[in-house]
């Protein structure tokens, strides 16, 4: 029984990785990687929030990310220069304050990740998602792309790019709200940043980079799921050395 | 009578509560090239962010119908170890073949062994010559062309105007282009907008780039180099 739990939870981890991997090849380059990790912060209130109310956690964190996307997306559209210190007071501020609203039983969870409590419902849903954030990434990865070298050149196009860029951080919240679940709200933004940190260290071209991304992610997903197992520790930390120990390989590798 | 391909009508742009561009208006009709000039801070790169839609502007801005505009930025703003080739660049435009990017490489100069090559470490004069290749590929009906500030020739015999000429002759572009170089200008526009907030002068070279206009578009110390090149220091 716990066997097939565990394999369940490797499955689980292996696709929202994935995910994740692929969605972070996008915010390295577009030189936002502490936006990812900002918005994880703001996961918290909404999962205490819907503690309170006894719905799903995940369920509030999305709620809570989808509010603070509006945010993001309004702000990088209206000015030219990326307000970082503001992402940075408005996001610390619900961290603090999702710490102070979060019941005291359930915040270690909600920080660092608990993967030995997953249902079967809950990971097959967590699979379809996941892949759907794949395809749909997929399918606006080539204006983003765009988007992220020149936003002259995409309008020169007619090109959508706002559009695509508030699609774009729908799912990243989706898969932040995804993530918390495993590696908590406060190291997912790492989930999303380091496997494409890490392919960007040894790819020449998109498709690689794109590919390493995806493959990094599953690895240190699944990689980090086993080592939590194995000495009995928080899935969260686990998840993120992994990742660190292939970005530091990538990074050796880069140099010689 | 030549179809015209874009109309702006008394344009005028605001950033940030500041007039950059006002009382702007000319034509561009298919097959001319029609170069901007004005002094640094005329407002003409505003001009032409508002022409592709990336500003918010009052009057009008005019295209024709189905009008396909290929842009050629100044510079990118990228790293050098972006994970991007030239071939990738291309692909992100469109589903061109491999053919038609060696065409449009071609038209530029380059062999197929750039293909590989990673964006971020060409050198200005090729990606420069990328840019302007990228623009062009798909056919576009109008080539917007927006000068580096600091001339960018790409070999010794052959500057960019000579390439875009020659483009010109090959695949029947109409040229949009922002120059700072006057001796260009009179060389290869057929229009000319001088511009410095508002319109100084419109019309051909000919008629336009006269020691008048240009003492009133750059201030009094700048002679038109053609002519005077000799005299001044």
């Amino acid at each position: 029984m716990i066997e097939t739990n565990f394999l369940i939870l490797i499955i689980v981890g292996a696709f929202v990785g994935a995910a994740a991997g692929f969605l972070g090849s996008f915010m390295v380059l577009k030189r936002m990687a502490l936006v990812g990790d900002a918005l994880s912060h703001v996961a918290l209130p909404g999962i205490a929030v819907a503690l309170m109310f006894n719905i799903s956690p995940i369920l509030g964190a999305f709620v809570a990310l989808f509010i603070a996307i509006i945010g993001v997306w309004y702000f990088e559209k209206t000015s030219h220069i990326y307000p970082e210190a503001l992402v940075g007071i408005f996001f610390t501020t619900s961290l603090a304050l999702g710490v102070l609203i979060t019941p005291e039983p359930d915040l270690l969870e909600a920080l660092f990740g608990n993967i030995e409590k997953v249902q079967l419902t809950e990971a097959v849903i967590a699979i379809i998602i996941s892949l759907l954030i794949i395809l749909l990434t997929k399918i606006i990865s080539k204006q983003l792309m765009l988007g992220i070298i020149s936003q002259e050149l995409t309008k020169s196009l007619k090109i959508p790019i706002n559009k695509i860029n508030f699609v774009y951080l729908l799912l990243v919240g989706t898969i932040v709200a995804l993530g918390v679940k495993f590696v908590g709200t406060l190291l997912t933004g790492a989930l999303v940043i380091i496997p494409a940190a890490s392919a960007k260290n040894l790819s020449s071209g998109l498709k690689s980079y794109y590919y390493l991304s995806i493959i990094f992610g599953i690895v240190s997903a699944v990689g980090g799921v086993f080592l939590a197992a194995l000495f009995h520790v928080p899935s969260g930390p686990m998840v993120i050395l992994a990742g660190i120990t292939i970005f530091v390989i990538s990074y050796l590798k880069k140099l010689t | 009578m030549n179809q015209t391909l874009l109309k702006v009508e008394n344009l005028e742009i605001e950033l940030n509560n500041q007039v950059i561009v006002k009382n702007v208006s000319f034509e561009l009709k298919k097959n001319e090239t029609l170069a901007i000039i004005g002094p640094n801070g005329a407002g003409k790169t505003t001009l032409f962010r508002a022409l592709l839609g990336l500003v918010a502007y009052k009057g009008t801005i005019t295209w024709e119908k189905g009008v396909k505009i290929g842009y050629v930025p100044q510079k990118l703003d990228i790293n050098r170890d972006l994970p991007l080739t030239v071939r990738e660049f291309f692909t992100l435009k469109g589903n061109y073949s491999l053919a038609e990017i060696k065409q449009v490489l071609d038209y530029v100069g380059f062999g197929q062994n750039i293909l590989k090559t990673k964006i971020g470490v060409l050198s200005g004069g090729e990606l420069q010559r990328i840019l302007i290749s990228w623009g062009i590929i798909g056919n576009p009906d109008v080539l917007l062309f927006d000068e580096p500030t600091s001339g960018v020739d790409i070999s010794a015999e052959q500057t960019i105007y000579s390439l875009l000429y020659s483009l010109q002759k090959k695949i029947g572009l109409t040229i949009l282009l922002i120059s700072h170089e006057l001796e260009i200008v009179s060389k290869y526009a057929t229009e000319v907008v001088c511009l410095n907030k508002e319109t100084v002068c419109y019309g051909p070279p000919r008629s336009v780039l006269t020691s008048d206009h240009l003492n009133k578009l750059y201030g009094k110390d700048v002679a038109y180099y053609h002519h005077h090149h000799q005299k001044n220091k």
